[in-house]
């Protein structure tokens, strides 16, 4: 069946990079398409009306949208390559659990570090830590969060360890000594082509928040 | 490389018989591969499939055994909790035995805290002992055990990613503006209430002229969203002005799905989720 498939995302956005590492554990090709998102595209404003944001995959021209609900539909329409959801439903419902974690968790506290200074930043930097030993803990001795092999809540939460070290400078703490077990599940992530292929140079995601913060007038 | 039948439901034996090319070879489910010659493969596997169609492998249940068996199931809940009210319509749709347990979020239980140490919140669905936690989870993974009855999500993997859109819609924008409306009060309380409403008339566009979300018939974001109607006139006295008015099509939609025994008898009576509302805001010494 010809597979027309173009994925309206950004570089630096780790929920497009959920998207693509999805993608290319498969094998699927597709056709990448960087959005400006102070300028967005009519197509993008056409296929996501609702929220106009990215990622959205177009699929034989048909969009679908929000990275965890993209990753969730591609893992069923190339069901037979890469598996990333579990079978069974309990595994299932459990891995849906840990990414809904994620979401809710990780991208809003780690905002907060690079917007915010003196204690607000200091808390939200304890917090952020807080969920990555949560993360740790759930993780325990696997070597990835679906067990052998890179699964769901993997492909969730990996995009954010390119942004680690924006985290890092901005809240001046390190992430390695606080999670040595997570950073070592990270760099075991790094190993798989479709996430080192994906996830951008730390450096230049640090040099992108610099320039968001002088955008948007944060100190 | 082997031709297999694309029905049998064995295809993902493929791979394995493609990396293997002995005669002893041996697929997962302990299928032999006889012969190497493709019409022959494609004639043993498919002998060996009719053979054992009806044969389950020991490690893989048919999930219509599985959920015939002893079955226990609890749901940890409050009575006014939209989203517990999710848990109780899903469960009710599929005519699911279950015990319901009243929480007292000033006084968790032990139950609670053990089977939901992170978020520490309702509902929480226990199954033989396994707790499932976040409402649109636990209704998917209702409808995934029990999906031979009502099923609420489509089959089809666009219709079902269309069906999770509209559904995270309405927890994020939705619930999440109606939500504000109660800890806020004077012209920010009035902005979040117009932000509501017209989070309300884009899923009256989204509705159209179907009967229900799910189409002809009840689904997945019917039952998220339906549990915020038992919380409609709370809103109308409070911000004294009428849904019908701005949303009649919508409105319409609600009292159709009432119209459900799983949905009357999961939703409260609005007017006690109002005394709710005004004792929370008395609580919180907004009022």
């Amino acid at each position: 069946m010809a597979n027309e498939l173009i994925l309206l995302d950004t570089w630096v956005s780790p929920f497009g990079m959920r998207v693509r590492i999805a993608l290319r554990e498969k094998g699927i090709k597709f056709e990448y398409k960087e959005e400006d998102l102070t300028n967005k595209s009519d197509l993008l404003l056409k296929m996501n009306p609702i929220h106009k944001k990215i990622p959205v995959l177009i699929h034989n021209g048909k969009p679908v949208r929000e990275s965890g609900i993209i990753v969730q539909y591609v893992d069923e329409v190339w069901h037979d390559k890469a598996p990333l959801l579990p079978s069974e439903p309990y595994p299932r419902a459990q891995a849906r659990f840990w990414a809904d974690f994620v979401d809710k968790k990780i991208y809003d506290t780690g905002r907060k570090i690079w917007t915010t200074k003196g204690d607000e930043q200091k808390s939200a930097t304890e917090e952020f830590i807080g969920y990555l030993k949560t993360l740790e803990a759930e993780l325990g001795a696997k070597p990835y969060f679906g067990g052998e092999k890179l699964g769901y809540v993997d492909v969730t939460m990996i995009p954010f360890y390119s942004w680690f070290h924006a985290y890092e400078v901005s809240g001046n703490f390190s992430i390695e000594s606080n999670c040595p077990k997570l950073m070592a599940w990270a760099k075991r992530c790094m190993q798989h082509e479709s996430v080192s292929k994906t996830l951008p140079d730390p450096k230049k995601v640090y040099e992108f928040i610099l320039q968001l913060k002088k955008r948007l007038g944060i100190e | 490389m082997y031709e297999v039948d694309a029905t049998c439901r064995y295809l993902q034996h493929i791979d394995y018989f493609k990396r293997e090319s002995s005669p002893q070879s041996r697929c997962r489910y302990n299928y032999k591969l006889c012969e190497v010659t493709p019409n022959s493969v494609y004639h043993t596997l498919h002998r060996l499939n009719r053979a054992t169609r009806n044969k389950p492998s020991p490690k893989e249940g048919a999930p219509q055994q599985r959920a015939s068996m002893a079955e226990e199931v609890i749901l940890l809940d409050t009575w006014v909790s939209p989203f517990g009210m999710r848990a109780r319509i899903a469960l009710a749709e599929k005519g699911i035995k279950h015990e319901h347990r009243e929480e007292d979020l000033g006084n968790k239980s032990d139950t609670l805290l053990k089977m939901n140490p992170i978020h520490k919140t309702i509902p929480v669905l226990i199954h033989n002992g396994k707790p499932v936690c976040e409402s649109n989870n636990i209704v998917q993974y209702l409808d995934e055990v029990w999906h031979d009855k009502s099923p609420l999500l489509p089959s089809d993997p666009y219709l079902k990613a269309q069906a999770r859109f509209w559904a995270d819609f309405v927890d994020r924008k939705v619930f999440d503006a109606g939500r504000k409306v109660w800890v806020t009060k004077g012209e920010e309380q009035k902005s979040l209430m117009e932000e509501f409403i017209g989070h309300l008339k884009t899923l009256e566009a989204e509705l159209g002229d179907e009967p229900y979300f799910g189409g002809e018939k009840m689904g997945y974001v019917d039952v998220t969203m339906v549990p915020i109607y038992s919380w409609f006139h709370a809103y109308e006295v409070s911000g004294n002005f009428s849904f019908e008015s701005h949303c009649p099509k919508l409105v319409a939609w609600a009292e159709r799905c009432m119209q459900h025994h799983s949905v009357s008898k999961a939703l409260p009576d609005p007017e006690k989720v109002y005394q709710y509302v005004l004792q929370l805001r008395k609580r919180l010494g907004i009022e």
